[in-house]
């Protein structure tokens, strides 16, 4: 039942991301553009979004468990510190470069884009080396004679 | 239906909105789970394996959206104009700046936000900052 949940927001999302535009980099690119003839659809789609959210995580943080009876797995107050500030920069200068962010790379991807496909491809492969600085070289997983 | 995505579209980026937030809304409240992309795709990349089933289904979704959107709409046609050495570039700094911010645009900038966090209230502002100063560099600096 989660697996059938999880699929349905995952649809949902797509659909929401196709419809308000966020799926179009051009069109987050008019967004991020202040000093040109610049599109505030984009603030429309964070609004809308909100306002939704707003009262779903007001229920969701007040109750033990999920509608289904599982865990809930919400995030507690975290630190405000280089790490979130740096690597969110970070992103946000690689968003300005191409207009795309990870769920609408996603969603191109099945719209038959290949661009959103090399792009995912690096995003997956800058991901697998964010495991590897902070979780190190996972034993027996490379070949050993790499290392000789 | 068709979308004129080059003009200010408030109408269908406010229902665009509004879905994201109702999709946000089932996997918290049907799940106990954050939409934050970044994190779930990160989910499976981490070793050793766990709970990669709702998050392979979720991705499913993400992916199959345009399929489901195509057999009642027209689907438009998403307009990258970056090179390949630019996608390259931008997905690295995005998959390693996402993981260390802990969030992207659905992460913090819908759900954080959602949740009156103050980390994602800075985290938002940063990458949100970083993207407008980026484009002001691209194009109107050193395209000139």
């Amino acid at each position: 039942m989660t697996l059938l949940t999880a699929l349905l927001s995952g649809l949902i999302f797509g659909l929401g991301l196709i419809l308000s535009g966020m799926v179009n980099p051009a069109k987050v690119m008019g967004f991020l553009d202040l000093a040109g003839a610049w599109d505030p659809s984009l603030a429309f789609v964070m609004g809308g979004a909100i306002l939704v959210g707003l009262v779903a995580f007001f229920i969701a943080y007040r109750r033990t468990l999920s509608f289904l009876g599982g865990n809930m797995h919400l995030p507690n107050a975290g630190a405000i510190d280089r790490r979130l500030v740096g690597g969110s920069l970070l992103f946000g200068a690689g968003w300005g470069i191409a207009g795309l962010c990870p769920g609408p790379a996603l969603v191109a991807i099945g719209m038959g884009e290949t661009k959103a496909l090399v792009f995912a491809g690096a995003m997956l492969a800058g991901m697998v080396i964010f495991e590897l600085l902070e979780h190190g070289m996972p034993a027996g997983k490379l070949p050993r004679a790499q290392w000789r | 239906m068709s979308i004129d995505w080059s003009a200010f579209t408030p109408w269908s980026s406010l229902a665009g909105g509004l879905l994201i937030g109702i999709a946000a809304a089932t996997l918290a409240l049907f799940n106990g789970r954050i939409a934050g992309i970044s994190g779930i795709i990160g989910g499976l990349l981490r070793l050793p394996k766990g709970d990669s089933g709702w998050r392979a289904a979720f991705v499913i979704g993400l992916i199959g959206a345009p399929l489901l959107y195509a057999l009642a709409f027209t689907l438009p046609r998403p307009e990258i104009n970056a090179g390949y050495g630019s996608l390259i570039l931008a997905g690295l700094m995005v998959g390693i700046g996402t993981r260390y911010g802990a969030g992207c645009t659905s992460g913090h900038g819908v759900c954080g936000l959602s949740r009156l966090s103050p980390r994602s209230a800075v985290a938002t502002l940063a990458f949100m900052g970083a993207g407008f100063v980026t484009v002001y560099l691209l194009r109107h600096l050193i395209a000139n």
